[in-house]
């Protein structure tokens, strides 16, 4: 029977392991205690890095994560996880992310941190103020028309395009699902049509 | 990908080309190995002695961006030597299908298609098209020997493409590219499978699309798409690639790979009647058919209660491109180098890093009034103005870094290559003040949507009739945190009104108001259901009257032993693990190999709904009704208008069969193949900072761009984790032992390399994994880069900076995808 590192820490919580090993195992369930994620929380989550969607186990205590390793039920991994993967843990605890908004001024020299609610209003205003500035309504365009003795000409006609032509957007495909279906929502509802993303390049 | 990442362990011959999934995508290494326990061989071609070809059976090199060429001289190895599955080819592709005797191509035009227009670098496409009978259905020859049906003028074409030729343009050494023929094209029986994976490796090419065609072509011929171990296979680069292009985070497309408007589609009815493709083929599917379903299901997700029947369900409040106009990446960065764009959103991304001609992107976000960067790190982008050679002081940008919190710290699915939505849970709360991308999303809709509603403004309508239902609202009406579980469920798509079947006499309920769309087959035209993307209707779903999301499954059953896993997480569409999966069954609907059977037709077992003999068992049938051969039975490739595969495809620029061109920038003055040196419709850009050097003494080598394991993309969520960078701390060139040797160059020196557009440091990497190619007689020398790195971090700049300083700004005809893969460079000591 194979016992794979999880199952085995499910087991050790009773003695169903003895009796299905027909081993005593009491030293290895000692060590099992021991173990630093003996009261962590755990939740699963999907390798952030490349496509192949590696399953991965997260223990968390005290708001911390203290521990990741691979999913070993996860089908496609089977526990396994790549340099990166195996690297995920630091991306949660790592002193260079960004903690708070940072601002630099035009012509500024330096970033300084700015409360959230500030920049987001700024932001929201500058949205407003250039796309107020580049919407257009309309764009010329050269139409076939039918004229009543049923001949065809070629006619300028101004037809209705509503978009943003001050502001493009690139990313994301670092997002959620759900984030990018209500970001697209959101930039479109804007009127830009220059949005762009990783799968172009 | 057509099938999944597990499904490679069903494969006999897996072909690693345009991608190095041992480096880039590990643990798929898991299931390649997998087939090669069982038997299988691993093919690699590759530029470099990769770390897959290190693992493979075979492995030819090839130099950057001759692919057409080599894939070519496999078709005629194909075609030559009968290799081809003769029923799956005459049955499922449009092989027998009769061309418009007009019809030219490069074998009667030197390198050109008829049609071609060189002032504009454009096609007219009239003769590529098919012959057809007085019902409106193209003509066929089963027999595959009338000289204008599509089999012949394919055998024509190729006949060019001899083993001799083939060598002398790729640089592959001919008895290793007979190895490969010889190899691949033994899965052209029924009882054997061949699987191709592909990368960037192919993508990032002027003739890009074309890569990927080609082997396409190859997979029809030899019957390998559609079953289990084959398919065509796009290992994709970020975890979410797959998902956000469902969701149409770009220019060409809505979510659900529906087109975004443009000008000429004047109302929804405009819009629904030229984007359905129409068939008279009456065994064709012809899916797309559903698109005014699909279209009108997604104006009342996005505009909820205000999307009426009266008011045409928000169509007019979308914005609009022009016809013809092209909104793409190099095109973007263009413009914004002219000045077009006020402000700008780079969101998760690094674009003064990862586009190509870095240095132009750097110059142009200098001419932005204002710049928002949403990452997890500072990065190049968000602090370009005080990046190498730039004065701060000079830039007026205005510039906000929005910290978003990692995945760990949020909830919600992503969507792999192999286009499972996997859903992942919140484990800690943000780091910092750091949020969820969504809840940024959130604030700026309420602010904008604020001031519209205080101030009005240029046409508020799209922004103040936007629907955003996503959780427990403040007193201002504003939602104070987002569920994602309820803007999953938009996606899938609910019943707005009670819906019935009116084609039976009583009407017969389908969905209830209120409940969640089971599958898109029931999303309807007329406003009365909602989906937010209906390649994801079936992803969040009513069991026993609750709602179950479909993506946090976690059942490991797998009966079959193929590795479905049809309980395990979710796959688009409708669960199906393997598209096309109809093409693994015979016209009566019996496997071609039964011993990997992934479906079949049991033509005697009653349909549990209609009471009538005849079942599908096994994967989730693409499309309904019987098999191909039955009476009222379909054809597998239900996506297209024919219902058949196109060998001849007719909706590419550069013509219905791939041709081989040269890279822009390329080490031969003339294409041996024909007098067209390159591709003959790509966008050449003019300006100075877009030059080119092809056959340039200046730039000698041929230069190429990969990854690592330990890095990803521009290296931003991986130069910050120590042990990555630790173990691969610096851009570093490969090249092989001869050209150091001839270029005085040690390994661990540092050098620069330079291209017409840029320079970058680097370590020199002498190795024996590059060698050099004998090409056309002379001898071309290959160098390779990852692309990994920036000034701004690590922050001594002992990483030194982007290769994409490099990289030309030209893209593939088709989907402007940048030619990353194939420039021209020189290497100096530093």
């Amino acid at each position: 029977m194979g016992v794979s590192r999880r199952d085995f820490i499910k087991l050790s919580g009773g003695t169903v392991l003895v009796a299905s090993l027909g081993v005593n195992l009491d030293p290895a369930k000692a060590y099992a205690k021991d173990l630093r994620i003996k009261n962590a929380k755990q939740t699963t989550t999907v390798c952030p890095y490349c496509s192949v969607g590696c399953g991965i186990l997260v223990h968390a205590e005290n708001g911390k994560i203290i521990n990741t390793e691979g999913d070993p039920d996860h089908p496609i991994n089977e526990g396994a996880l790549c340099a990166k993967g195996a690297s995920v843990w630091q991306l949660a605890n790592n002193e260079t992310r960004v903690k708070k908004p940072m601002y630099r001024e035009p012509g500024g020299t330096a970033w300084k941190e700015v409360e959230w609610d500030w920049a987001l209003d700024r932001i929201a205003k500058l949205v407003k103020e250039s796309r107020d500035k580049s919407f257009k309504t309309v764009s010329k365009h050269k139409v076939k028309e039918k004229l009543a003795d049923g001949t065809e000409v070629e006619v300028e006609k101004d037809l209705v395009v509503n978009r943003t032509e001050g502001i493009a957007h690139v990313g994301s495909a670092a997002l959620d699902n759900e984030e990018c279906y209500i970001l697209q929502k959101l930039i479109r509802s804007w009127g830009l049509v220059y949005v762009e993303h990783q799968a172009r390049i | 990908m057509t099938n999944h990442w597990i499904d490679l362990k069903n494969s006999d011959v897996i072909l690693a080309m345009g991608a190095n999934p041992a480096s880039n995508h590990p643990i798929s290494m898991k299931w390649i190995m997998r087939a090669r326990e069982k038997g299988a061989k691993l093919i690699c071609v590759d530029p470099r002695f990769s770390q897959t070809a290190a693992k493979a059976d075979l492995y030819a090199p090839i130099r950057s961006g001759t692919d057409i060429a080599f894939l070519g001289g496999m078709i005629s190895y194909i075609l030559t030597n009968d290799l081809y599955f003769k029923e799956y080819i005459v049955n499922y592709t449009n092989a027998a299908f009769l061309v418009n005797p007009d019809f030219k191509g490069p074998s009667d035009l030197d390198g050109l298609f008829s049609g071609y227009d060189a002032d504009k670098r454009k096609y007219d496409k009239t003769t590529w098209t098919f012959q057809m009978d007085e019902t409106g259905v193209p003509i066929k020859d089963l027999s595959l020997s009338n000289p204008n049906c599509v089999f012949q003028l394919l055998k024509k074409q190729y006949a060019r493409y001899t083993p001799e030729k083939v060598s002398g343009i790729t640089g592959t050494p001919l008895d290793k590219l007979l190895e490969v023929y010889k190899l691949y094209a033994s899965t052209g029986t029924p009882d054997r499978a061949g699987t191709e994976c592909y990368a960037m490796g192919w993508t990032q090419h002027t003739v890009g699309t074309q890569n990927v065609r080609a082997m396409s072509m190859i997979q029809l011929l030899l019957g390998n798409v559609g079953i289990a171990g084959g398919g065509i296979n796009a290992l994709r680069g970020e975890s979410n690639v797959q998902g956000s292009t469902d969701y149409g985070i770009l220019f060409h497309i809505l979510p659900g790979y529906n087109p975004t408007p443009n000008a000429s589609l004047v109302d929804l009815a405009t819009y629904i009647e030229k984007t359905s493709p129409k068939t008279n083929e009456p065994k064709s599917v012809n899916w797309w058919a559903h698109r005014g379903k699909y279209i009108t299901s997604y104006l009342k997700a996005i505009y909820g209660e205000a999307a009426t029947k009266d008011n045409d369900f928000g169509y007019s409040w979308m914005p609009k491109i022009d016809v013809g106009m092209n909104a793409s990446w190099l095109m973007l960065f263009d413009k914004m180098f002219q000045g077009q764009f006020d402000g700008f959103f780079a969101w998760g991304q690094n674009p003064a890093c990862s586009g190509a001609n870095a240095n132009k992107t750097r110059t142009a976000l200098g001419k932005l009034k204002w710049l928002v960067n949403v990452n997890l790190f500072d990065n190049e982008t968000a602090s370009f103005w005080r990046g190498p050679g730039v004065n701060a002081k000079d830039i007026q940008t205005e510039v906000f870094m929005l910290p978003c919190c990692s995945s760990m710290e949020k909830e919600g699915s992503i969507t792999n290559s192999g286009r499972w939505g996997q859903w992942r849970y919140k484990a800690i709360e943000p780091l910092g003040e750091s949020r969820p991308d969504a809840e940024i999303i959130n604030d700026l809709f309420f602010k904008v949507r604020e001031l519209y509603m205080k101030e009005g403004g240029a046409y508020p309508d799209p922004v103040v009739n936007l629907s955003w239902e996503y959780g427990e609202k403040d007193s201002s009406g504003k939602i104070k945190h987002l569920d994602p579980h309820a803007i999953a469920k938009e996606i899938n798509g609910y019943y707005l009104e009670d819906v019935y079947d009116t084609k039976v006499d009583p009407p017969k309920l389908i969905g209830k108001k209120g409940d969640l769309v089971p599958s898109f087959v029931f999303l309807q035209m007329d406003g009365t259901t909602s989906s937010g993307n209906w390649l994801y209707c079936n992803s969040y779903i009513m069991k026993d009257g609750k709602p179950v999301n479909m993506m946090a499954r976690r059942g490991k059953e797998d009966p079959t032993g193929l590795g479905l896993f049809s309980n395990w997480t979710w796959s688009w569409p409708v669960n199906r693990r393997i598209i096309y999966n109809r093409a693994s069954v015979d016209p009566q609907g019996q496997p071609w190999d039964p011993k990997r059977p992934l479906m079949n037709w049991n033509a005697t077992k009653l349909d549990a709904k209609s009471g009538k003999p005849g079942v599908w068992e096994g994967d989730v049938v693409d499309g309904g009704g019987g098999p191909a051969g039955t009476e009222k039975g379909k054809l597998p490739f239900i996506m297209k208008p024919d219902g058949v595969a196109s060998i001849f495809g007719p909706g590419l620029a550069e013509g219905p069969f791939p041709e081989h061109y040269e890279a822009l920038e390329c080490p031969l003055e003339t294409n041996s193949m024909s007098k067209q040196r390159i591709n003959p419709t790509i966008k050449i850009f003019n300006d100075q900072a877009d030059a080119f050097y092809s056959c340039d003494l200046r730039f000698p080598y041929v230069g190429t761009t990969y990854r690592v394991s330990e890095h990803w993309q521009t290296g931003v969520m991986t130069r910050h984790c120590s042990w990555l960078l630790e173990m691969q701390p610096q851009n570093f060139v490969e090249m092989s032992v001869e050209l150091g040797k001839e270029l005085g160059i040690a390994n661990g020196e540092t050098v620069i390399v330079s291209s017409g557009r840029g320079e970058v440091k680097a370590v020199a990497l002498v190795s024996e994994r590059f060698k050099p190619f004998k090409v056309e007689n002379t001898t071309v020398h290959q160098v390779g880069l990852p692309w990994h790195y920036g000034w701004q971090f690590p922050e001594d700049g002992s990483g030194y900076d982007s290769v994409n300083l490099l990289t030309p700004n030209v893209g593939d005809a088709n989907t402007m995808i940048p030619e990353s893969k194939a420039f021209m460079v020189n290497v100096r000591k530093a």
